[in-house]
């Protein structure tokens, strides 16, 4: 097969042989299938288990769901969404209708315009949290990389705040969420509200809780900078700023990436429990909701939550782990 | 009288320890003028490094000083660039970028961008490293990557050259090769250069003089060797030389002789040290 694509590689037609001698090479087929087979047959085991398990159990809302139900639900859940987007569409067109016709008997009239009043699908929802786990990491970051980099950098910072990060570190979320929704609530009082307080409440409790992994890599990766470039930069005599810019952050970005994947999965974690308490219209409210529900369907559509809120977090972690190959120099 | 070009007068270096200070080097006097190549040798922990480092104003020492053409060092600077054993590259940038962080630094202000360019290739260029500029030090040899350390020093046009065992971490092919690059490369820009060693053959070879160090604590200078061979110096040759014979002998005498023992100051403090002989005697009886 080797001999095909060395025969005549510069045609396209050698060039699709040869792609295709290569796909089918003997070595490169068995390392592909170990590759894709593997975590197949891993999941098709643990979806077979969980198809014999699930109907031994029973709960007061019936027998716990197995993959069909779950799969049944996921269907339904983008069907009610679809559905709803039409409904909001014609809702949109009609309002336009109404006001253009009002518009036409009296140019003067003031026109109200509404936005669809109906409830949030399983999608929509699925973008709140994402944009609360989103806003509420950022934050994170912006607090934690320069706070990491004057930690890092000065014996004394480090020694003075080190204690409360080991304090802090270990708290739950749900101990932070009722201090935080009260703070909230007495300091963001506004007419005209740019944000839902159950949004600034989530977001602010996934900061809080978030912060800690990226800041001690930070610090870390920081106070391990190689001394021998450290004097390189003073031999240099660069500037305080051009030293940071230069030597300290390159060398510790491997680390702070490290420290910002640990972050956003923390993020992600507590952002649920967050949003159940704080009824933050995402998927924490869409688990909570259907726990209070408490409908025949309820379970399924519980699980659904789980294994989307399971996948976006490995989406994240991938994501994140592309910026870092980008980014970092060691990659 | 003319004054020397760089000067170190009493020197002395104490480091706090939990044991209280230790003192490194003790008024330690050495005169180098402009252009000479000297070499530091002496045994491991002697305070070859602390020298260079007061030198290049890492350190301040903790008597007496180092002036260089008039002023003293106080901290470090460009025209005291400094080639670290482990080439001390930023892995992040490349060859080229590397270099050019120097430049760019202490050559902001008096050379346009295109200057700064071709006095970058320039000194890459005398390495023999103008061919790979865009590789990163993780992509090149130990020896490459050193050549560039010695291309990035080099490029801020030191006063003095501070060499911290430069070749020390090469195999010996290598080691040969880029020496033989430095003698060129001296030949032509007549640095003075203060470089440390272990390496008896590299001293003799490369130096107008060698700075024999006794053994800490209290290290000071021990003797004092100008070499007198004519340059340009060849090592296959020299090997052969009666004086180069006797300059090496005279440097090995120094070192396996004179100063044969370099822990033996150190014993009486250094608690640790003996409890491991007792140790390994221990040892030793057991076998026996």
């Amino acid at each position: 097969m080797s001999t095909l694509s060395q025969t005549n590689p510069s045609t396209l037609a050698g060039r699709w042989l040869a792609t295709l001698a290569d796909f089918f090479n003997p070595r490169q087929l068995a390392s592909r299938a170990q590759q894709l087979l593997l975590p197949l047959v891993g999941i098709v085991v643990f979806a077979g288990l969980w198809q014999v398990a699930a109907p031994q159990v029973q709960t007061s809302l019936g027998a716990f769901p197995g993959p069909a139900d779950v799969a049944e639900q996921t269907g339904a859940l983008w069907q009610e969404h679809l559905d709803q987007r039409a409904r909001a569409d014609k809702y949109v067109t009609m309002q336009e209708q109404r006001n253009e016709r009002i518009l036409a008997e009296n140019p003067d009239a003031e026109v109200k315009i509404r936005s669809y009043p109906g409830a949030p699908t399983f999608i929509d929802q699925i973008g709140t949290s994402l944009v609360t786990v989103l806003a509420g990491f950022f934050l994170a970051t912006v607090i934690a990389v320069p706070l990491g980099i004057v930690i890092g950098l000065n014996r004394h910072v480090n020694a003075a705040i080190n204690p409360l990060i080991q304090v802090f570190k270990p708290v739950s979320p749900l101990a932070w969420l009722p201090l935080v929704t009260m703070v909230v609530s007495a300091t963001y009082v506004s007419d005209d509200p740019m944000f839902e307080k159950a949004f600034l409440t989530s977001m602010f409790t996934v900061t809080l809780c978030s912060l800690w992994p990226t800041l001690i890599n930070t610090s870390f990766g920081v106070a391990a900078v190689n001394p021998d470039l450290v004097n390189v930069s003073k031999v240099l005599r660069l500037s305080f700023w051009t030293h940071v810019r230069k030597v300290v952050l390159p060398s510790s970005i491997p680390m702070i990436f490290t420290g910002l994947r640990v972050s956003l999965g923390i993020a992600w974690m507590v952002l649920i429990a967050a949003e159940m308490l704080a009824q933050n219209p995402g998927l924490g409210k869409f688990v909570w909701d259907e726990f209070q529900n408490g409908s025949s369907e309820s379970l399924s559509r519980i699980m659904v939550a789980v294994l989307a809120i399971g996948f976006i977090g490995f989406l994240l972690d991938r994501g994140m782990l592309l910026i870092q190959r980008k980014v970092a120099w060691n990659e | 009288m003319s004054k020397s070009h760089l000067e170190l007068t009493g020197v002395q270096m104490a480091f706090d320890t939990q044991s209280g200070p230790f003192v490194a080097l003790d008024n330690l006097n050495l005169k180098i003028n402009k252009g000479e190549f000297v070499s530091l040798i002496g045994h491991s922990g002697c305070g070859k490094s602390t020298v260079l480092n007061i030198v290049a104003g890492l350190l301040n020492a903790t008597k007496g000083g180092c002036v260089l053409n008039g002023h003293e060092v106080t901290t470090p600077g460009p025209e005291r660039a400094v080639v670290f054993q482990n080439h001390s590259l930023m892995p992040w940038l490349t060859v080229y970028e590397n270099v050019e962080l120097a430049v760019q630094q202490v050559f902001r202000k008096s050379m346009s961008r295109k200057e700064r360019k071709e006095w970058i290739l320039h000194n890459l260029a005398l390495v023999h490293m103008d061919h790979a500029i865009d590789k990163r030090p993780g992509e090149i040899s130990g020896g490459m990557a050193q050549r560039v350390g010695i291309a990035r020093a080099l490029a801020m046009k030191p006063s003095v050259l501070l060499m911290d065992e430069p070749f020390g971490a090469l195999d010996a092919l290598t080691r040969a090769h880029l020496q033989d690059s430095l003698m060129e490369i001296q030949k032509d820009l007549n640095n003075t250069v203060i470089m440390i060693t272990h390496d008896v053959d590299e001293a003799v070879l490369l130096s107008d003089r060698i700075i024999m160090m006794t053994n800490g604590p209290a290290a000071t200078v021990g003797e004092d060797l100008a070499i007198e061979l004519p340059r340009p110096r060849d090592r296959v040759t020299l090997a052969d030389d009666p004086g180069y014979v006797h300059y090496r002998q005279a440097v090995m005498s120094f070192l396996y002789e004179k100063q044969r023992f370099p822990d033996q100051a150190q014993k009486k403090d250094d608690t640790r040290d003996d409890e491991a002989d007792s140790d390994s005697r221990r040892g030793l009886r057991a076998i026996a």
